[in-house]
């Protein structure tokens, strides 16, 4: 199954590598991992996406709570949580075809956000499985290239939720 | 004894607060300030700072001949003592000849303060000479670490290396310190406290699985403790004995557990998995609650077959690193803290188990299938050696191993009665760690007797280190058990390669008696048990470090013997063999 972590690390040099270190040499699975400032000083919050069994799950919690630098760790999908990514994407389009890919942005709640002369680039924000939509539908008109972010989250509940 | 720095202190009087020293002298303060008797090290040219502050003799400085033979004896010292060991080395290759050692100390839950000197911070990420990211290469292999980047950071760190390295689940920390942080000033305070947010082990047992662990006990008929490295390590024998003692449950120890319940109590079955007791493996497989106390269910012991392992049994698993918890075997009754803080309570409240007719079953297989040999006449068998080992001392000593097939006859052979009298690479099994590590407990441990047994493979790897015995007449007694061969190798490709002997002669290696004569340490030969018996005596008797070179067949395995991957009950005893 798939669950997505809210690890709360130390803002120092090497927090990213000692916690990718970690789910690599215990080799489990790594579908994104985005590292951002927090709400407090000197701390940051690293949003990793995984997948595995509970047994699994509850390692990989007790791993990375062993790392000096990891100060807090939640499994957001046992809480109602906002789950984001973010998508820039390139697609080919000459002037013809501008008007056509905006129809499908719109809906999408995407935006437009560079026109060249034969490209144009998509931004668009959302859980991963409506990005990954976006992107097929945007596939036949020639994907030039694209970035993600890797999935980015926090629980919904009022209080901040420790562990 | 810190004569040097008491000395700076004094001429500096008038202005106390002021005074700045290096990095370097102040690394010195904060390692006496916790109180290291002794550091063993390599100097080179990112240490030279270090090594400077170091001239004055303040604090006792051993220098080996290798880094991993400095790393090993401060490994050594430290399962000695349980205090943290400490180890010096230089940037780049320093370094990393340290890495070895690291490993082997995560992996057997040892406290080390590893100081690297690195190149200056200007020049980190360059390729400079002597350059390497030790940071990053030890990462896996660390409890944690640090990168200095500024002189006043220096008293905390040491103060938090200290306190993690020893502290919870014991393990390696390493400073890796840039030389211009050794040469910048700085003031000098020792933190009286440390709080290190991200790192708060839990040391009080949770008293609901108390309570769910004696109910169990009530019910029990086939109970067995699996006690490993953590009852040694938290210092919980006689808790151990007292619980087993009360409840009436059989122990068996694993190989780190060794020592940490006597070898001749009547409730002990010996060591379990691919080299242990019948009675051991047959407990393991019959029993019907099985509580493991600071062991963690390796594939030695279980031999990598979870489905049948205890399959039978309820699993109580104690331990102070719950991550240990339910990473290899499904735990029933989980307990998270320290061994000895658990056994203290468990010693007192544990009920009596109804276990008088299993007791009887398992310590009738245990007498039933004892270890043993073919005993031939005229030819000196490596058993017996371990055994005149054993009865020589009276089994007073601390004996040190390597790995391979003399590690598994001194764990065999050495029934040994109390905890930090064995001193073995379990988890990482290196090659050429127990003479460096048997210099390294005998200094922490001067008045015993301390035996490092060794093969003619091991040795070789760290032989070098018998200039430090010499020079610092530091009176180990070394046993070679020398079969002329990588002994363990040999018996894996005799059993499971069709005897394609690949690689395993060791043919061309020195005489070991001319070369330990080459460094000034005494060294003597046995052939027959009669030499064996005579040279070993005066070994013993000699007051300063001794070599024996006992020279036994190439072609003695190590029996009974599990094959990896296949289930306990399924032992190979030795009796096979024509």
């Amino acid at each position: 199954m798939r669950h997505v972590l809210s690890v709360m690390v130390n803002d120092q040099p090497r927090v990213l590598a000692r916690v990718a270190n970690l789910l690599g040499r215990r080799t489990f699975n790594i579908e994104s991992i985005s590292v951002g400032e927090s709400e407090e000083a000197g701390l940051s919050r690293m949003v990793i996406v995984t997948r595995g069994d509970e047994q699994t799950m509850e390692q990989i919690s007790k791993q990375l709570h062993k790392l000096v630098d990891v100060i807090k760790v939640q499994d957001l999908s046992s809480h109602p949580a906002v789950e984001r990514e973010l998508l820039l994407v390139k697609v080919e389009a000459g002037p013809s075809e501008r008007t056509e890919i905006g129809g499908i942005v719109e809906p999408f709640r995407a935006a437009v956000v560079d026109v060249g002369p034969h490209s144009l680039m998509v931004q668009a924000t959302g859980e991963r499985s409506k990005l990954n939509a976006l992107l097929q539908l945007l596939h036949p008109y020639g994907v030039k290239e694209v970035a993600r972010t890797g999935v980015t989250a926090l629980s919904r509940s009022a209080v901040k939720v420790t562990n | 004894m810190p004569d040097a720095v008491t000395m700076t202190d004094s001429t500096e009087r008038a202005g106390k607060d002021e005074k700045e020293f290096t990095g370097s002298e102040i690394l010195l303060r904060c390692l006496l300030e916790e109180g290291v008797d002794v550091a063993f090290g390599y100097p080179g040219g990112a240490v030279l700072p270090i090594y400077d502050s170091l001239y004055r003799g303040a604090l006792n400085h051993l220098l080996a001949r290798h880094e991993q033979g400095a790393i090993h004896a401060a490994d050594g010292y430290a399962r000695a003592t349980g205090k943290p060991g400490v180890v010096i080395a230089t940037s780049g290759p320093g370094a990393t000849n340290l890495v070895t050692g690291i490993a082997n100390a995560q992996m057997d839950s040892i406290p080390l303060v590893c100081i690297t000197g690195n190149v200056a911070q200007s020049l980190i990420g360059t390729d400079a000479f002597q350059e390497a990211d030790i940071v990053g290469i030890t990462m896996p292999i660390t409890k944690h670490s640090y990168l200095v980047t500024d002189v006043k950071d220096l008293p905390r760190i040491v103060k938090e290396a200290f306190h993690i390295a020893s502290t919870g689940r014991p393990g390696p920390v390493l400073i890796d310190i840039p030389k211009d942080v050794s040469n910048a000033k700085s003031t000098f305070q020792y933190p009286s406290t440390v709080t290190v947010r991200g790192y708060q082990p839990k040391s009080d047992p949770h008293p609901l699985q108390l309570t769910r662990l004696y109910q169990a006990l009530k019910e029990a008929k086939k109970p067995l403790i699996l006690a490993g490295g953590g009852v040694v390590t938290s210092g919980a024998e006689k808790e151990l004995i007292a619980f087993a003692e009360k409840a009436r449950i059989p122990v068996t120890t694993t190989l780190m557990g060794l020592g940490g319940f006597p070898g001749q109590h009547s409730l002990w079955l010996g060591m379990p998995g691919m080299h242990g007791t019948y009675a051991a493996n047959h407990a393991l497989l019959e029993c019907d609650l099985l509580i493991g106390i600071g062991a963690r269910f390796d594939d030695r012991v279980t031999m990598g077959r979870i489905d049948k392992f205890a399959t039978g049994a309820k699993i109580v698993h104690i331990d102070i690193d719950p991550a240990e918890i339910g990473k290899n075997l499904d735990t029933f009754i989980p307990i998270v803290g320290d061994v000895k803080k658990v056994l203290a309570s468990a010693m007192q409240e544990a009920p009596r188990c109804p276990s008088d007719a299993w007791l009887k079953q398992v310590q009738g297989w245990y007498r039933q299938y004892p270890f043993r040999y073919r005993d031939e006449e005229g030819v000196l068998k490596p058993q017996w050696v371990i055994q005149h080992l054993y009865e020589s001392t009276g089994g007073d000593a601390v004996v040190t191993t390597d790995v391979g097939q003399h590690q598994m006859w001194v764990a065999q052979y050495f029934p040994f009665a109390r905890p930090r009298s064995f001193i073995t690479s379990g988890g990482l099994g290196t090659m050429g760690f127990g003479f460096p590590a048997a210099l390294g407990a005998q200094l922490a441990r001067p008045g015993e007797t301390v035996i490092s047994v060794t093969g003619d493979g091991g040795f070789q790897m760290t032989c070098q280190e018998l200039a430090v015995a010499a020079l610092s007449e530091i009176p180990v007694k070394v046993a070679v058990i020398n079969n002329h061969c990588l002994g363990m190798v040999r018996q894996w490709q005799e059993i499971f390669h069709k005897k394609r002997y690949s690689e395993v002669d060791l043919s061309g290696s020195p005489d070991f008696v001319r070369l330990t004569e080459a460094y000034g340490v005494k060294a003597f030969r046995a052939k027959t048990r009669e030499e064996a018996v005579r040279v070993w005596k005066e070994a013993l008797e000699h007051p300063g470090p001794a070599v024996v070179d006992f020279w036994v067949h190439s072609s003695e395995n190590v029996y009974p013997m599990v094959a990896s991957g296949t289930g306990l009950d399924e032992m190979m005893m030795g009796d096979e063999e024509g």
